[in-house]
């Protein structure tokens, strides 16, 4: 079965434990002013929104364009849940942030040979058994984790059984045919500036549709090309010896080109 | 040979002096310091000039190799012959330098391989690596001839002439795959990319306006090479190319239009804005004046009409790219983007190498037909069928 994060945006404060431990736990330095957004060393933010806090994060999709597109195979959908990422793989193309939907990975710009950097849902904690580093340290339950159908189960609970305090919606339950992580926000989450996002179906369809048209694309155009050839060049021989006939009826021997 | 004679100073030679010591230096900072203390490039727009001219642009621009050699080696089309030579060395050179532009821009570049051994099918980029060294090894089969006959070496020439049809099918599907994976690549971002140039039909797209641009280029390289070199340009020979030319931008025009409609995405040309006016100034000057110039006789016919005609193809399809890549990409990404210096100057580079090259292939090797050749070919082609046992002489 495949974990998840729920995010329950009315239940954060703002404390930023999350950020911290997720920089800890991936033992990168904790600034002493804040990061506001993502980046090489931050997996995580809390942004303030009006009188609300959203974090940001990965969204793990079930089918991630990330690693639909990476032409090495560095980014992967684990069947444990989280997209994890191999270092060593890694050519630095960059296609996944260009190709990711939520604009989530990170470059080590300041390097001379960079990686990308991006949230992996602490994949060896995951495959151990353990919570997240971030669910872990949350002291409101704000951010849990846990299976992503008891999590949907638990987020629809939460929206039923408060109207007034949630908006209709479990960003991450379809957005791109589905996330393994979820937020359940206190109104439309397009007010909170996440990113609106229509399309319901995996992103790597677009592409695959024709990706997987290649093998008859091949095979026909080869079949084609050759016939062409044979037929052409059928014509050219039935040309040429034409030429030859007349060329003898001219003991000159000159033959025309046009 | 003239050895030992130093080259004379000419402002263009100059001007090639100063752009390749400027791109060195910027190539050498790149692999010191890194890409990003050289570009411009940052998390919110991660694919820049390089990638977008360098890359995209440069692989179409040397799409006249696999047409040409489409056009002579399987059409049969003979009258196309004395310029295959010079539309395969474009596109031998335009591969190698997408080849150096590839491992410039990734973080990465001694893992230039990787996708060799590491595969990820799904990936329209790891498919584009592949058919790319597939393809660049393809053109170095084909342009083995010239060298060889360069070097007298004619029985080993006559083989890879017997190989050639089966190497142009390859050339021309690995062709095909690659031009419109190109466009396949943006297939993922429909939310990013700008409705005038996102399209489920962008592989469509990038195949037709490929050919359309290397037959361009074709006329292009024809025209400049015939004024730097003093040879004579080609004009019954370009004339007809330019006649296939105005039927792929018309195609090209058609489907363009016809996928604005299909989209219902014709309400964004009446939008005020810069994409609106990047697109008219691609579709107008780059697709449709050429076409209507090309399409009147005395234009075609004219060397300098000619010349002018093909080159708006050509920016128009630099800017198509662009417009792809960079321009269309600005609005929906969080930064903005401008290339740096160093960005600009190592694309100027991959430019004026591009043409030293070509200049100094076409002085050294056999490229551009002379008298002698072309009739020396004739004999040879009639030789080979008449007798195939006997190797061909051709000087």
């Amino acid at each position: 079965m495949s974990k998840a994060l729920l995010i329950d945006v009315t239940k954060c404060i703002g404390c930023g434990l999350c950020y911290e431990a997720c920089k800890e736990s991936h033992g990168f330095p904790i600034p002493d002013e804040q990061d506001t957004d993502l980046n090489a060393t931050t997996y995580t933010v809390v942004q303030e929104r009006g009188e609300y806090f959203v974090r940001k994060l990965c969204m793990h999709c079930e089918n991630p364009s990330c690693a639909s597109v990476c032409p090495v195979a560095a980014l992967r959908k684990t069947p444990e849940g989280p997209v994890s990422y191999d270092p060593t793989r890694c050519i630095g193309c960059r296609y996944c942030m260009v190709a990711c939907p939520f604009e989530v990975p990170r470059y080590e710009w300041t390097k001379a040979a960079p990686l990308v950097r991006k949230c992996d849902m602490c994949y060896e904690r995951v495959r151990a058994g353990e919570a997240t580093a971030c669910a872990e340290a949350c002291p409101e339950e704000a951010t849990v984790f846990g299976e992503r159908d008891e999590l949907l189960a638990l987020a629809r609970r939460r929206i039923r059984n408060n109207p007034d305090d949630y908006a209709d919606h479990i960003y991450g339950e379809h957005e791109v045919g589905g996330t393994s992580t979820l937020f359940i926000t206190p109104v439309d989450y397009e007010k909170l500036g996440m990113k609106k996002i229509a399309i319901t179906e995996p992103m790597p369809r677009l592409t695959w549709e024709v990706l997987s048209k290649i093998p008859s694309i091949v095979t026909v155009l080869g079949t084609l090309l050759t016939g062409i050839w044979w037929i052409t060049n059928r014509r050219e021989e039935v040309r040429r010896k034409e030429q030859g006939e007349r060329s003898h009826d001219h003991p000159s021997g000159e033959v025309s080109h046009e | 040979m003239n050895s030992l004679r130093l080259p004379k100073i000419t402002f263009w030679r100059v001007v090639l002096v100063i752009v390749l010591a400027a791109g060195g230096y910027s190539v050498v900072y790149r692999l010191i310091y890194g890409l990003g203390a050289a570009t411009h490039l940052s998390d919110g727009f991660p694919w820049g000039l390089w990638i977008g001219f360098d890359v995209l642009t440069g692989v179409g621009l040397a799409a006249g190799g696999f047409t040409l050699a489409a056009v002579v080696h399987i059409f049969h089309m003979k009258k196309y012959m004395p310029i295959v030579r010079s539309s395969i060395l474009t596109a031998f050179l335009g591969y190698l330098i997408v080849g150096v532009a590839i491992t410039l821009d990734i973080g990465q570049p001694w893992r230039i391989w990787h996708p060799i051994i590491m595969h990820n099918p799904h990936s329209v980029m790891f498919e584009v690596a592949w058919c790319v060294m597939l393809y660049t090894t393809v053109l170095a089969l084909e342009f083995a001839p010239i060298v060889l006959e360069r070097f007298g070496w004619n029985r080993l020439a006559h083989a890879f002439h017997v190989a050639m049809v089966p190497i142009v099918i390859l050339g021309v599907i690995l062709s095909t795959l690659h031009q419109s994976s190109l466009g396949t690549l943006y297939l993922i971002v429909p939310e990013k990319l700008y409705p005038l140039w996102y399209s489920p039909l962008l592989p469509v797209f990038f195949f037709v306006s490929a050919i359309g641009v290397g037959l361009a280029m074709v006329i292009f390289e024809s025209g400049l090479s015939s004024r730097a070199f003093g040879h004579h340009f080609e004009m019954p020979i370009l004339a007809g190319i330019a006649r296939a030319l105005v039927v792929v931008l018309a195609v090209f025009a058609v489907l363009r239009v016809d996928d604005l409609f299909r989209r219902d995405v014709i309400r964004y040309l009446f939008v005020p804005r810069q994409e609106t006016y990047l697109f008219f100034l691609e579709f107008l000057v780059g697709i449709l004046l050429p076409m209507g110039l090309l399409a009147v006789r005395r234009i075609r016919e004219n060397p300098r009409l000619l010349l002018f005609s093909a080159t708006l193809v050509v920016l128009g399809f630099v800017l198509n790219r662009l417009n792809v890549s960079i321009t269309g990409m600005v609005a929906s990404s969080r930064a903005a983007y401008v290339p740096s210096w160093m960005e600009i100057a190592v694309t100027l580079a991959m430019v004026g190498g591009g043409f030293a090259l070509f200049a100094l292939a076409v002085r050294y090797l056999p490229i551009i037909p002379t008298e002698a050749r072309i009739r020396s070919s004739h004999v040879l082609q009639s030789q080979k069928h008449a007798t195939p046992a006997v190797p061909a002489t051709a000087g």
